[in-house]
């Protein structure tokens, strides 16, 4: 089974095992440790990890198509933002007559507008596996008919990333809009519960976190497998020499618009999943500026290899927090500076750096191995 | 009822049961058929009344200075290029002018270009993986496992092309010469009955063109390859050429062994003699 080709992994299967023991490590110093203790993870703590993890799994899905199609797409954040908004939707739904206004259907920015029913495409967003369903299938139909045109057209290389960052701009003016039905740029937020549980409860932000790391592991998988299958090698024969690809009877158009929604739906589960814990959705999600910031993540990590994807995120989310906490002002510099050390000391990132260290441990046990042939 | 009974025929050979390895008929001996072609762009004649008979399993150089037409020829073959006039068959039953590009590579016409193109991060392995004939849909791509048949039939082109100690290295770390035969091997994998080989030696050292001389006369035989290969480099034809074909302004100027191609005053005159003057 492909699907199961990852666990044959040792790469992957030790990526997994660190990611769950962190999971279980947390729930344990969140759980048994007594708050006030040093080794107590807090709440806030834990709801924040869960957003870096949630950044994680769209990193990911970035490396899927730059990494492995060689597609840069600078408009990824559009996927994680439709996701999002649909899970917020639902959220919406679910706040009832508690809201402000006490409107048993409209959400409170509606009464605000004076609209005297629900948009068509509100409804339906009451029942989770609709509004679940939706988190996957409107980042993928988005994917789909954009992905279409442009690699129909062969459209590739620093064109495509332009055109997908002047989607994502496009749709974050849209959804500015008042009019759009989305909240304007106060996004949706006031959420009570998901699924029944209330979202303001430490056990809720601990399950969510739990949730969003499963995701991550799942999503992980998922991506190894399609890297690891045929089709994989494919990809990253259509990233190569596209035209060759082509030539051995490859339909190069169809494989890119594959993998481009199985990463466009990745990042919009991730984006359902950074939501709740976050507590609000709103257009600067749509931004170009958080596109690209998710880029750098991958770059700092390492391309085209998933788990540097992970690292990069964690890392540099991590210094966001602590940065933004000591120097706010420093926080872009350091970005920049970072960048900057890593492509020019690093150029495979982080990831690159430990693949070194395996490849010199390889080269030391096995000698001459690209001599023997010469 | 009959229908039945010939569904019941013992003798009876299904569609499926047939081979399908190749549909080409060669029981009449040519695999390749060119008669009276001529193509002209703008009124320059590239390939001027050409007439071209490769046999099954024959391993042919076609040699010619430069706008002898080579080149138009490989394209009429391929598809590329419709002629004006003439016919073009492969084996006695399919009409290459009636055919497209594609449809042409999957009846068994492999084209190698000049210049090596392979994918430099896969290794010499996947390479040949993603060559080989197979059902290059997205999910049964995905899906796709490596099973005994297809290892058996990597590891054959491995041996024949001779990079099996390099099998999982990357082929971006290959010489200019191994790529060249990786691609040959690219080639293969498809299973080809007729290979066009465009200058296959250009820019290799002396030990590779004798390994790609090996490599190419091992392929050439009855019931496998036919294989016509294309040259400017007048050594490397001596040591492989059975059959030499010279063109000359888009026309067969002269055919035969290499010896006799070589004396022929025609030929020295067009070719030869301009040849060893540059050289």
């Amino acid at each position: 089974m492909w699907l199961t080709r990852p666990f044959r992994e040792r790469a992957t299967r030790l990526f997994l095992g660190i990611l769950l023991a962190a999971l279980a490590l947390v729930t344990l110093l969140n759980l048994a440790v007594p708050v006030g203790h040093p080794l107590h993870v807090s709440t806030y703590a834990v709801t924040l990890l869960g957003k870096y993890l949630s950044y994680a799994l769209l990193a990911v899905a970035v490396d899927l198509v730059w990494g492995y199609l060689g597609i840069l797409s600078l408009g990824h954040g559009a996927f994680f933002a439709l996701g999002g908004y649909a899970m917020g939707m639902y959220l919406m739904r679910q706040i009832g007559d508690r809201g402000t206004y006490g409107d048993p259907v409209l959400p409170d920015f509606m009464v605000f507008l004076d609209w005297d029913s629900l948009p068509w495409y509100w409804l339906g967003f009451d029942m989770p596996w609709f509004a679940f369903l939706m988190v996957l299938l409107a980042p993928g139909l988005l994917a789909l008919v954009f992905g279409f045109l442009a690699f129909r057209s062969r459209v590739t290389g620093v064109y495509l990333s332009i055109i997908t960052q002047a989607m994502t701009f496009a749709l974050m003016l849209a959804f500015f809009r008042n009019e759009m039905g989305f909240g304007g740029n106060n996004g949706l937020t006031d959420f009570r519960e998901l699924l029944g549980f209330d979202l303001r409860s430490d056990a809720t932000r601990l399950g969510l976190f739990l949730a969003t790391g499963i995701a991550l592991a799942l999503g992980y998988v998922l991506c190894r497998a399609i890297v690891a299958s045929k089709l994989g090698r494919v990809s990253v024969a259509c990233r190569d020499a596209e035209a060759r690809a082509r030539f051995l009877g490859y339909r190069v158009e169809r494989f890119q618009l594959f993998v481009f929604v199985v990463s466009a739906m990745l990042a919009g589960l991730a984006g359902a999943l950074y939501v709740p814990q976050v507590g609000i959705i709103n257009p600067s999600e749509f931004s170009p500026i958080f596109s690209i910031e998710v880029v750098l993540w991958v770059a700092l990590g390492g391309r085209a290899t998933l788990y540097g994807a992970v690292i990069g995120a964690l890392l540099v989310n991590y210094a966001k927090t602590v940065f933004t906490g000591v120097m706010p002002d420093a926080w872009l510099f350091a970005l920049g500076g970072m960048f900057v050390l890593v492509t020019v000391f690093l150029p495979k990132g982080i990831a690159g750096l430990l693949c070194l260290r395996l490849r010199r441990r390889a080269a030391t046990s096995q000698p001459t191995a690209g001599e023997a042939a010469t | 009822m009959s229908f039945l009974q010939s569904l019941a025929d013992r003798d009876r050979v299904f569609d499926f049961l047939a081979p399908a390895a190749s549909p080409v008929d060669v029981r009449h001996g040519p695999i390749l058929y060119l008669e009276d072609v001529s193509v002209s762009f703008d009124g320059f004649k590239a390939i001027d009344a050409l007439n071209l008979t490769i046999d099954d399993g024959e391993l042919r150089c076609i040699i010619g200075p430069n706008g002898a037409g080579k080149t138009t020829m490989m394209d009429i073959i391929t598809g590329k290029t419709r002629p004006d006039t003439g016919s073009a068959w492969f084996g006695s039953r399919h009409d290459l002018l009636t055919m497209n590009e594609p449809e042409i590579a999957s009846l068994g016409i492999g084209r190698k270009f000049q210049k090596p193109t392979v994918f430099e991060a896969l290794t010499v392995f996947e390479n040949l993986e993603l060559a080989m004939a197979a059902d290059k849909r997205i999910l049964p791509t995905l899906t796709a496992r490596l099973t005994g048949e297809v290892r058996d039939r990597i590891e054959e082109v491995l041996a024949t092309i001779g990079l099996i100690e390099l099998r999982h290295a990357p082929s971006g770390i290959l010489s200019h010469g191994q790529k060249q035969w990786l691609e040959i091997g690219m080639l293969l994998m498809q299973r080809p009955r007729l290979l066009l080989v465009d200058e296959p030696v250009a820019g290799m050292t002396e030990q590779e063109m004798e390994r790609t001389a090996e490599l190419l006369t091992g392929l050439a035989g009855k019931g496998r390859q036919s294989v016509v290969v294309v040259e400017h480099d007048m050594g490397f034809v001596r040591s492989i050429a059975r059959t030499v074909t010279v063109l000359h302004q888009g026309s067969v100027l002269a055919e035969g062994s290499m010896d006799r191609v070589a004396s022929d005053p025609k030929v020295v005159e067009v070719y030869l003699g301009t040849e060893e003057e540059v050289d």
